[in-house]
């Protein structure tokens, strides 16, 4: 008998081995542990032994069955996981396809360009202003020092819709009125963004509407140098640390001293080409000390206050920064220009 | 202006700075120089030519066969089709090898069997501007004065070796308007002197006064008037070196005496006119204002008719000149001109200024009045002209000049203290370097303590207050020199306001849900103005627009979209999604400004989804666009406020345009473009939305509570409701929530089906409903009460079955 089960467990491990499925590993399990299998078999006939031979079958018969469960019991996990296997290698797919695409829209360029300096400014402690597009002539022209008549007006060729309202030829106006505000007392800080009107034929390098920022600190004891400074400031931040400012001595109505900053040409990094005409400085803004006139106008002492104030367009900013040739695209809002400035800058 | 460096050493010491060195340190200084051109970069090979010999080619008319002398061994033989050429003359000839501007090389040729050794050249094909080149040489080939030396190089007698600077002049600068204006601006930024030009002042015996008199009606508008009486003219060409200087300077030559006044007006920067005193009709000069209707033909042969604010120069009955602006042709000198009457004034800027806009004419002359002259140099111009009239058109100056003088020309006298100049630009400045920089500037200084006195001479107008002064000692002293400091000021906190806020939020919304920001133009034309208008107004339109297109303010945002739709979809960009915020105007009271508000619009047309290798695709529909608002509104923190009624819009489809309400106020639209609009428009399916921005973002929210996470499960039932079609989601949901109660949390649609197995009118709508009791597990007997009520209101109130 001891013979009939080493023969069986021997029979029964070369089965198991060779079991290619769950199912027959089950066939195996049952065929040899079952209430009906061999060993069971075995086992019934040991009525037959002596007293001391039973224990030793009984125990040797236990062994086999536990050798064979256990075997059997070791090939199932094998087989499950080579089905597993089997399984995720049908579900294989091509990972190098498109995913599901998210929809996502752009800023504008020209927002980018102001929501970034105003971010710059803020941070200088700087509040954003805003004003009316359409402007009284007083607020555009006068109270900036530009009376009637004035020869510098006919650099700002305006859209008037009367005689006395206009479009915004600058954005200074909101400087003159949020001056008039503080009704000539304590220091102000702000920016102003906007769109503004011309009387200019559409082309590649002129626009009717555009976009305009400018600066304005008034103040006691605010300096020239002040004005340097804070350009000086900007234009690293805005541009790279590693551009210069050069300031140029100019002429606007509502700023005496009055200049114009240039910054080195990334391009060429100062030695001459084509992007800034051979001269290695790009003309950025005006700027200058706020004109006595106008602090008067507004209210304020022009003996006791002093300030100054600076004016870009993020056009040419834009332009400058992404390369762009034409400002009409800012305003034909080609999908296929407005994508491009989605990504975020470093 | 543009400045001939050569002609500038006249006035100032320019050894040891180039051009462009001077063009850098001037830039810096002041004055934008926006250019420096030399004309003969880049040319070779062009020399004064004598022509020996010219006949007719024998093989072509119009060509002519020349012997041409270049001052080498022997003469060479060059065809030439300038109709002017002829034997004897000195011409300019680009030889064999010459380079001339676009490259153009010349080479040996062959013209129609005869050969040609060079090119006898016109001034423009030297690169000379066609309107600098006098009349008498516009289509032909210029011809020098005997006395140029042959086998010279021409480009040098021409003048086009000298260095051209270009001044952008800012308004406030009209001192620079002229070569001893720069002079001076130069010497102040060299340190060097200014050399003013010599006068001989040699008279005949006559004396003007004998010939003309002048009275000044009009005192205000011609404060100065000088007349000056030069007889035995002989009228002729101008020395070569005064035309290439002219040419230079961007003025085309035209006879002695007239090159001579332009002359001076570029030294002196005083404009000068010569009359044909033969032909002024009278011996007196009256200047007064025209009177309504009078008529005047100027030199450029338009007969132009006047006003009463337009100041003329008359001979007693009628204008002989438009004053300040042109000459009339009446008086013209030309020819046969023998006596000439000089006029040289003062005008003030405001007069010339109108006449010149409204004539639409524009002169060397009037573009200096209009910024102002300097009035010391009105009698040393007339001067000067003489003179040179004297040296070059053989006159015979009379004695004296006939002078209408009421001018105050008293130099202005401004002050300022040293502290103030330091405080101002934040240097430390000692006086001496200030008062060094007037003396550079040739300004009269006195010091008495802290303070500078100092006198403006009367060619810098635009100096009169002290900020003036600082920027004379800035620019001066160098920008570059100035220290780098930011304000010290009592720290203020900078930011954005609520709304701004806001609408940086309502952007970034709207991006991160697909849309690009797009921005149009306010003007539009009157038509498109009020089209999608959200409150009904006028228009505003501009006083003289410039195109029908562009003339009036917008009312509203979408059909500026709609045309970038438009515009996208001819270039095959056909799934789009725009937003726009931006001000629309509404007309108030003439002279008030118009009421100006804040708008946000969107546009969607095509595919909202899709993936193309999964077949997957959503086209945009209301819902997209309902959509995107719902979402805006959930991040403003508005949403509980929002309610959308079906309504009728202009330019919408009637069945699918809801307005939104806010808190019961109309705050806008959203809803498909009507297809009569798409149709018109070219566009394909499209849904718009036009909202006020300031509506929405003046809504009061409530600030985030935070609420606890629930910690007991809900409980859901769907319905499905057979109701007539009639019947919206809307009032469902109100009944529903109506009567739902405490522990109805949720109720969403899941399923809408209007299809056949439908009885006829009537549709089936799902619903999904959520249970939920904060405090504990809900039972089921409290769910099915809850629910039983739904059910039984919304059988009562809307007619509505239970699907089975």
């Amino acid at each position: 008998m001891k013979e009939r089960l080493q023969e069986l467990q021997a029979e029964a491990l070369t089965k198991v081995e060779e079991a290619g499925s769950l199912k027959e590993l089950n066939d195996i399990r049952v065929s040899y542990l079952g209430k009906k299998g061999p060993i069971t078999e075995v086992l019934r006939g040991m009525g037959k032994l002596s007293a001391e031979e039973r224990p030793v079958i009984g125990a040797l018969a236990n062994e086999v069955r536990e050798a064979i469960a256990a075997e059997i019991e070791n090939k199932q996990v094998h087989l499950e996981e080579a089905a597993i296997a089997e399984k995720l290698k049908a579900e294989t797919i091509d990972v190098t396809l498109p995913g599901s695409p998210v929809r996502t829209g752009a800023r504008h360029a020209l927002t980018k360009v102001v929501e970034e300096i105003e971010d710059l400014f803020i941070s200088m402690g700087y509040t954003v202003a805003e004003g009316p597009e359409v402007e009284k002539d007083y607020y555009n022209f006068e109270a900036l020092n530009l009376p009637k008549g004035h020869p510098a007006r006919d650099m700002q060729d305006s859209f008037y819709i009367t005689e006395e309202t206009l479009l915004r030829t600058h954005t200074s106006p909101v400087q003159a009125r949020t001056m008039e505000k503080h009704q000539g007392k304590g220091a102000v800080k702000i920016i102003c963004p906007g769109k503004v009107y011309r009387r200019d034929n559409d082309d590649a390098t002129h626009s009717h509407q555009f976009m305009q920022i400018e600066g304005l600190v008034v103040d006691e004891n605010i300096r020239m140098s002040d004005l340097k400074g804070t350009l000086d400031v900007f234009a690293k931040k805005m541009f790279g640390e590693d551009r210069e400012i050069r300031l140029r001595p100019s002429f606007f109505p509502f700023t005496e001293p009055s200049v114009e900053m240039d910054i080195s040409c990334k391009v060429c990094g100062g030695k001459g080409c084509s992007v800034c005409k051979g001269t290695g400085w790009i003309e950025i803004l005006g700027a200058g000390m706020v004109h006595p006139n106008v602090l008067e106008m507004a209210g304020y002492d022009s003996k006791k206050y002093s300030g100054f104030a600076f004016g870009m367009g993020p056009e040419r900013i834009a332009m400058l920064k992404y390369g762009v040739d034409d400002i009409r695209h800012f305003y034909t809002n080609d999908v296929r220009f407005l994508k491009q400035f989605s990504k975020h800058e470093a | 202006m543009l400045v001939s460096y050569k002609w500038l050493q006249e006035y100032v010491d320019l050894s040891g700075i180039s051009p462009e060195e001077l063009a850098e340190k001037i830039t810096k200084s002041g004055i934008e120089v926006e250019g420096v051109e030399k004309k003969s970069e880049g040319l070779k090979g062009v020399v004064i030519g004598h022509v020996l010999e010219k006949e007719k080619h024998p093989e072509a008319d119009k060509l002519n066969k020349c012997l041409v002398d270049l001052g080498q061994e022997n003469p060479v033989q060059i065809i030439c089709g300038a109709p002017n050429v002829d034997k004897g003359q000195k011409v300019a000839v680009a030889t064999v090898g010459a380079v001339l501007p676009g490259n153009f090389k010349i080479k040996k040729a062959k013209l129609r069997g005869e050969e040609s050794n060079g090119m006898i050249c016109s001034l423009q094909e030297l690169g000379i501007e066609p309107k600098v080149v006098a009349k008498d040489y516009s289509s032909g080939i210029f011809v020098f004065p005997s006395d140029v030396e042959v086998g010279q190089d021409a480009l040098a007698v021409l003048g086009l070796d000298d260095a051209i600077l270009e001044l952008g002049l800012t308004p406030n600068r009209a001192d620079a308007m002229s070569m001893l204006g720069v002079a001076y601006e130069v010497a102040a930024i060299l340190g060097r002197e200014v050399k003013w030009p010599e006068i001989k002042g040699d008279e005949g015996k006559e004396a003007a006064s004998d010939y003309i008199s002048v009275s000044v009606e009009a005192k205000e508008e011609n404060p100065l008037y000088v007349a000056k009486v030069v007889k035995d003219i002989k009228i002729g060409p101008s020395p070569l070196w005064m035309q290439t200087l002219l040419m230079n300077s961007g003025i085309r030559p035209h006879n002695n005496v007239v090159d001579i006044t332009n002359y001076v007006l570029l030294e002196y920067g005083q404009p000068l006119h010569a009359f044909d005193y033969d032909q002024l009709g009278s011996k007196q000069i009256v200047v007064r204002m025209a009177s309504e209707g009078e008529k005047i033909t100027t030199l450029d042969d338009e007969e132009r008719t006047l006003n009463s604010g337009n100041l003329v120069i008359t001979n007693g009955t009628e204008p002989v000149a438009l004053a300040g602006v042109m000459g009339g042709a009446n008086s013209e000198v030309g020819a046969e001109t023998t006596t000439v009457l000089l006029e040289s004034a003062y005008f003030t800027g405001g007069s010339i200024r109108r006449t010149s806009k409204e004539q639409g004419l524009r002169s060397e002359a009037s573009s200096r009045y209009e910024k102002g002259v300097d009035p010391n140099r009105v009698r040393q111009a007339a001067e000067r002209a003489a003179d040179l009239l004297a040296r070059y058109a053989g006159g015979t100056v009379l004695k004296g000049s006939v002078e209408a003088d009421t001018l105050k020309a008293e130099p202005a006298v401004v002050s300022i203290t040293l502290q103030k100049i330091n405080s101002v630009l934040g240097t430390e400045l000692v006086m001496d370097t200030v008062k060094d920089i007037f003396n550079r500037l040739q300004f009269e200084t006195a010091v008495e303590g802290d303070e500078i006195i100092v006198t403006v001479p009367t060619r810098r107008g635009d100096i009169t207050i002290e900020a003036d002064l600082i920027e004379e000692v800035a620019r001066l002293y160098g920008y570059d020199h100035l220290p780098k400091t930011l304000p010290v000021a009592e720290a203020l906190p900078g930011g954005l306001n609520d709304y701004q806020l806001k609408r940086r939020k309502t952007r970034a919304f709207l991006e991160g849900a697909g849309l690009y920001q797009a921005i149009t133009y306010s003007l539009t034309s009157e038509e498109k103005a009020s089209q999608f208008a959200l409150e009904q107004g006028e228009a505003v339109r501009l006083a003289m627009p410039m195109s029908e297109e562009r003339s009036t303010l917008r009312l509203s945002i979408l059909p500026q979209l709609l045309e970038a739709l438009k515009y996208n979809l001819a270039r095959q960009n056909d799934s789009l999604a725009l937003y726009e915020t931006g001000s629309v105007f509404l007309k108030t009271d003439e002279n008030e400004l118009p009421r100006e508000k804040e708008h946000l619009a969107g546009a969607v047309t095509g595919l909202w989804h899709s993936q193309l290798w999964q077949g997957e695709k959503k086209y945009v529909d209301f819902y997209t666009a309902k959509g995107i608002l719902e979402g805006l509104f959930e991040v403003l923190g508005i949403s509980e406020s929002v309610v959308y009624k079906a309504a009728e819009e202009d330019g919408l489809h009637p069945g699918r345009t809801a307005a939104v309400y806010l808190n019961d106020e109309k705050i806008g639209f959203v809803g498909q473009v009507h297809p009569k609009v798409q149709k018109e428009m070219d566009l394909k399916e499209t849904y718009v939305f036009e909202l006020s921005l300031e509506a929405l973002l003046a809504a009061e929210t409530t600030p985030i509570a935070y609420q606890t996470i629930p910690r007991y499960p809900s409980v859901t039932r769907d319905i499905a409701l057979v109701v007539d079609k009639r019947v919206t989601a809307g009032e469902l949901y109100s009944v529903i929530e109506a009567a739902g109660g405490k522990l109805l949390k949720e109720v969403s649609v899941f399923d809408l089906y209007e299809g056949d197995r439908m009885e006829d009118g009537k549709k089936s709508i799902a619903f999904s409903l959520k249970y939920f009791n904060p405090e504990r597990t809900l039972t089921d007997e409290e769910v099915s009460k809850a629910h039983g009520k739904v059910l039984k209101a919304v059988e009562e109130n809307t007619g509505a079955a239970l699907r089975s």
